[in-house]
């Protein structure tokens, strides 16, 4: 080795022993990872949130990873976890939930940080409808739930009352088909020029079947034990029909049409949509012009309210659950963005209601005209309990699909939709 | 003695030349390729932290499903299937026929080459959008055009019978300019004196095509139809892009096989059913090439 | 052939390439107009915007990483095709002017390669590059991205049908001469063949360009993100905004339709002169 090869080795040994003390004298800070998918107002939220929570836990620093486009949120994690990085604390749908907890990605939260009843107590009712194997495995700091979004300029070019939007099913219907315009080459859904209510079942709808209407309809979607679908039911059928009537009897529009409703009703060109809180961004920043009324979901044919509540909730991960410090920093983390302070700042960035209820009671938010509609329902909301739920949704876009596209009848669709997912969850609980 | 050491000598340095290639290949490619034959034995989660070995498990409920005429996998394979038989020969003589015919023009002939080499130059993802939008009910600029010679609009990518004629143009279209190139270099290869001789021996086009052209660019045709093979039965980003969701519809009519595996892989986490469909497609592909390089070589000898 | 004889497949070839010709051009025009178009105006019958607007291109340039996945996209591009056009060369140049004991195994183990779904290799290149054998993790990073394609198969392959036609003799001379053999692939058959690796270059160029999954894995942080991967954050969780959509394609593509305007000569001579050899 030549004198100056010696003197750089010499010099890096110095360096690395620099660094390592570095590393030793920091070593009172612990760094976690928090992953959540990209979404403007979420991600301001959390910054906000963050740097309130550092201030408080000088300790603990957390970074923020909310570079991950909506569509490929799930894929990363999964490339993530084989590879032991990854995050500390994650948010996730609460139906992806089952799944995580299943391959041992989830912890459930630890009971005397996190204790039952004060989840169940201080919580929406449907933070607890989502106890899976008797334990809590996240919460979250916000919850959403449907509303009637209606175009007010259009309800007045039909000669309908732009402030009263329908609040029957039967109204519904009615105001719907007066809300139609076809282009002259015909009355077929291709002819349509302006949607009146266009079905979308990718979108909402697939919710709304199953813990609005199917309910008012005097039917209820699983079993008790949660292993048994119970949507194909009479009940499930007269609801089913009710919704596919919208685009085979009615032809009040179609997901097939202007790419899909939701993008129909924000550009205005459908009358009336059923959406959650989180649209009200897109219609911000996509068409800040239009003109639309939100209200509270039709009553049923008893006048029974009921409504769909979900919520991107918050666990801690395997990772962190492999070190002592790591876990300490993730519970105080979790814990300090699940407040009803911090619920009520989420409000504030992204629209959606707090999910602690002396949070979602709060006056101001309940006298808002947008946001009231949305907070009012959260006392008759249901969350659905998933185990997978991108395959339970399209079970129910394939029978739909199987009535628009290929004529069967509609109790026909939903008994071979039930088949398919009996064999989901028959798959899912025989794993447990 | 001399001759001996020399082609040992090129021996060595063929190795060599090869040695960083070689080691490449076994490494980024061999070896994961490998790992998946292995993750296709195993209840493979990428979210859990201990795989559990089912030995052949997987295999079995891919013939399962495969046997099901109702199950999704079914469909990915036999769409699949539908796609190369109708994409590798339209999309080969269509570029063909481009390809002879630009051969044939004197004037703007870089012009109409660089209009054919346009679409190849696009990122799948965004054009698969463009096309998307193109296909839509009344906004749509082809249902534009249908409805401006008063002909009744159509549903393309909504309709399950016209969902994967419509993605599969989208594919014609985007591959058409690299064969169109490659078969213009071989059609331009062909001495012209070999036509000239065919008409003196009073041959008309069809037969100058059949007896020159079409022996002469055997080359081109191999390389294509296998590269286009693979291309096709790897078919995975216009059907994630150009339906609902990604989700292969309506109704499965337009999912793949890649579409699957990368769903049963990323989005229900069983990589283990992923692999093992891989494992089956690489057979497909493998059977599939080797047959192809048999029936095409032999036809030029 | 005479020429009296031509004309009308003269005419009926300027007929019909025009006609596919448009067909290829519309979806670009359509992409181009549509960039141009408030987003209220998107789902409107009307090919050309009825009131253009630039405020889309002010959104994706100023408000979106774009000019960074941009960079990202050339940075990698160029990275691959620099390695491909050697190596790929090399190799194609072996295969077709080496004779060797295992030579048809090892071509064969190069392309089975272009067999396996990417997709699949995803997890395992995801593990080697958080673990990797050298350096630390590649998540993010450049060499990350690129290192799945620094060889490529077709390459390989292609490189080999063009090799086949160096001339024998011109090797055998110049050997004789007391040529080394890395001089004989770098001094003879590189300048000879350098039209189609010009070809190669653009192809790859192109392909990585459009390569999706594996940046989409491989990146989490926005800044190390390629422009395919990138759009992806124009498609939210609220639908897709078709207009910024648009405008982002549309921005991809120009640079790359430079490219082959420029360069449009060596993307066909370049295989037109060496050739494919069965």
């Amino acid at each position: 080795m030549s004198r100056s090869k010696f003197t750089v080795f010499l010099l890096s040994c110095l360096l690395v022993l620099l660094m390592s003390s570095q590393a030793f004298l920091q070593d009172d800070v612990i760094e976690i990872e928090y992953w959540q998918y990209n979404f403007g107002g979420r991600i301001e939220a959390m910054d906000d949130l963050i740097a309130q929570f550092e201030a408080a836990n000088p300790d603990v620093r957390v970074i923020h990873n909310s570079d991950i486009a909506y569509d490929n949120f799930r894929d990363e994690i999964a490339a993530s976890a084989p590879a032991g990085v990854g995050p500390d604390v994650v948010t996730l749908f609460y139906g992806w939930i089952p799944a995580f907890v299943d391959a041992g990605y989830l912890v459930p939260l630890p009971e005397e940080d996190f204790p039952a009843e004060w989840i169940e107590s201080y919580f929406s009712p449907m933070v607890a409808e989502s106890k899976f194997l008797d334990q809590y495995w996240s919460i979250p700091t916000a919850v959403r739930t449907l509303a009637l979004f209606w175009n007010k300029d259009m309800f007045e070019a039909a000669g309908l009352d732009p402030e009263k939007p329908p609040t029957t099913l039967e109204e519904l219907v009615e105001m719907a088909q007066a809300l139609t315009i076809y282009d002259g080459n015909g009355t077929e859904i291709l002819n349509i020029a302006q949607e009146g209510f266009p079905p979308q079942l990718s979108g909402q709808w697939h919710h709304w079947f199953r813990e609005v209407l199917l309910r008012q309809y005097g039917g209820v979607p699983y079993s008790d034990d949660l292993r048994s679908v119970m949507w194909n039911s009479p009940e499930g059928c007269e609801a089913f029909t009710y919704m596919s009537d919208f685009e085979t009897v009615y032809k009040t529009g179609s997901n097939d049409l202007f790419t899909d409703a939701t993008n129909a009703f924000v550009t205005g060109l459908a009358a009336i949509h059923i959406d959650g809180s989180f649209r009200l961004g897109t219609i911000r920043n996509n068409n800040p012009d239009l003109n639309y009324g939100v209200a509270e979901l039709p009553v049923g044919p008893n006048g029974e309210r009921h409504n769909f509540g979900s919520y991107w909730t918050h666990g801690i991960t395997r990772r962190a659950a492999g070190d002592e410090r790591r876990m300490d920093a993730a519970v105080r983390f979790l814990k300090f963005i699940t407040t009803a302070e911090a619920g009520l700042t989420w409000v504030e960035y992204t629209g959606e209601l707090p999910a602690q209820l002396e949070a979602a009671a709060d006056e101001e938010l309940l006298a808002d005209p947008i946001l009231g509609p949305f907070a009012a329902s959260l006392a008759y909301s249901h969350a659905t309990f998933f185990v997978d739920e991108t395959a339970q949704r399209q079970v129910l876009i394939d029978a739909f699909d199987n009535i628009r596209l290929a004529g069967v009848d509609p109790c026909q669709a939903l008994n071979d939709a039930a088949l398919v997912e009996q064999e989901i969850l028959d798959q899912f609980w025989a794993d447990q | 003695m001399f001759q001996l050491t020399l082609a040992r000598k090129k021996i060595l340095w063929a190795y060599l030349f090869l040695a960083i290639p070689l080691i490449f290949f076994l490494y980024i490619r061999i070896y994961p390729t490998l790992f998946a034959f292995e993750m296709s034995l195993y209840d493979w989660n990428p979210l859990a932290e201990e795989q559990e070995y089912i030995g052949t498990e997987n295999y079995e409920r891919l013939a399962t499903e495969l046997n099901n005429p109702r199950s999704v996998t079914r469909a990915a394979f036999s769409n699949t299937i539908v796609y190369v038989v109708l994409g590798v020969p339209i999309q080969l003589s269509i570029a063909l026929l481009v390809a002879l015919m630009l051969n044939e023009i004197g004037r703007l002939t870089m012009l109409y080459r660089l209009l054919f080499f346009l679409p190849f130059v696009t990122s799948t993802i965004s054009i698969a959008w463009v096309f998307r939008a193109l296909y839509q009910p009344q906004f749509g600029f082809l249902n534009v055009l249908l409805t401006l010679f008063s002909l009744p609009q159509q549903p393309f990518l909504k309709s399950p019978t016209q969902a994967l004629p419509s993605i599969l143009a989208m594919i014609i279209w985007q591959g058409l300019g690299f064969a169109v190139i490659i078969f213009l270099a071989g059609v331009k290869q062909i001495p012209r004196d070999y036509y000239e001789a065919a008409t003196v021996d009073g041959a008309n086009r069809w037969q100058s095509f059949r007896r020159i052209t079409l022996p002469l660019l055997n080359p081109s045709i191999v390389y294509l139809i296998v590269l286009q093979s693979i291309s096709f039965l790897r078919t995975f980003a216009p059907v994630l892009a150009m339906t609902t969701q990604g989700d292969g519809g309506p109704l499965n009519s337009t999912t793949t096989v890649v579409l699957r595996i990368y769903r049963e892989a990323f989005q229900r986490f069983d990589m283990g059913f992923a692999a093992a469909q891989t494992v089956f497609l690489f057979a497909i592909i493998l059977v599939v090439t080797i047959v192809q390089m048999r029936l095409t070589t032999r036809a030029t000898d | 052939m005479s020429r009296a004889a031509a004309w009308p497949y003269k005419t009926f070839s300027y007929l019909m390439l025009t006609l596919i010709g448009l067909t290829m051009i519309v979806p670009f025009a359509w992409m181009i107009a549509t960039s141009f178009k408030p987003a209220t105006e998107i789902l409107r019958p009307n090919f050309f915007p009825v009131a253009p607007t630039i405020a889309n291109y002010e959104t994706v340039l100023f408000d979106t990483a774009l000019p960074r996945w941009y960079w990202n996209s050339i940075v990698v591009a160029v990275m691959s095709t620099v390695s491909v056009a050697f190596f790929d060369s090399l190799a194609g140049y072996v295969f077709a002017k080496y004779q060797f004991p295992g030579k048809r195994i090892i071509f064969i183990l190069f392309l089975s390669s272009l067999m396996v779904p990417t997709e699949m290799l995803i997890i395992p290149w995801y593990i080697m590059s958080v673990h990797p054998i050298v350096g630390s993790s590649w998540v993010d990073t450049y060499w990350g991205i690129a290192f799945p394609g620094l060889i490529t198969a077709a390459g390989v392959f292609l490189m080999r049908q063009f090799m086949q036609g160096v001339p024998n003799e011109l090797l055998d001379a110049a050997r004789m001469d007391g040529v080394s053999e890395f001089g004989l692939f770098w001094r003879i058959a590189i300048p000879l063949a350098l039209p189609a690796v010009g070809a190669l270059c653009i192809f790859n160029f192109l392909g990585n360009w459009n390569a999706f999954i594996w940046p989409l894995i491989i990146t989490s942080a926005r800044d190390m993100m390629t422009l395919p991967v990138g759009i992806q954050f124009f498609s939210t969780e609220a639908g897709a905004d078709w207009h910024l959509i648009m405008t982002g394609a549309t921005l991809s593509v120009v640079p790359l339709l430079l490219i082959v305007i420029f360069f449009q000569r060596y993307i066909i001579d370049g295989i037109a002169l060496t050739g494919i050899k069965g």
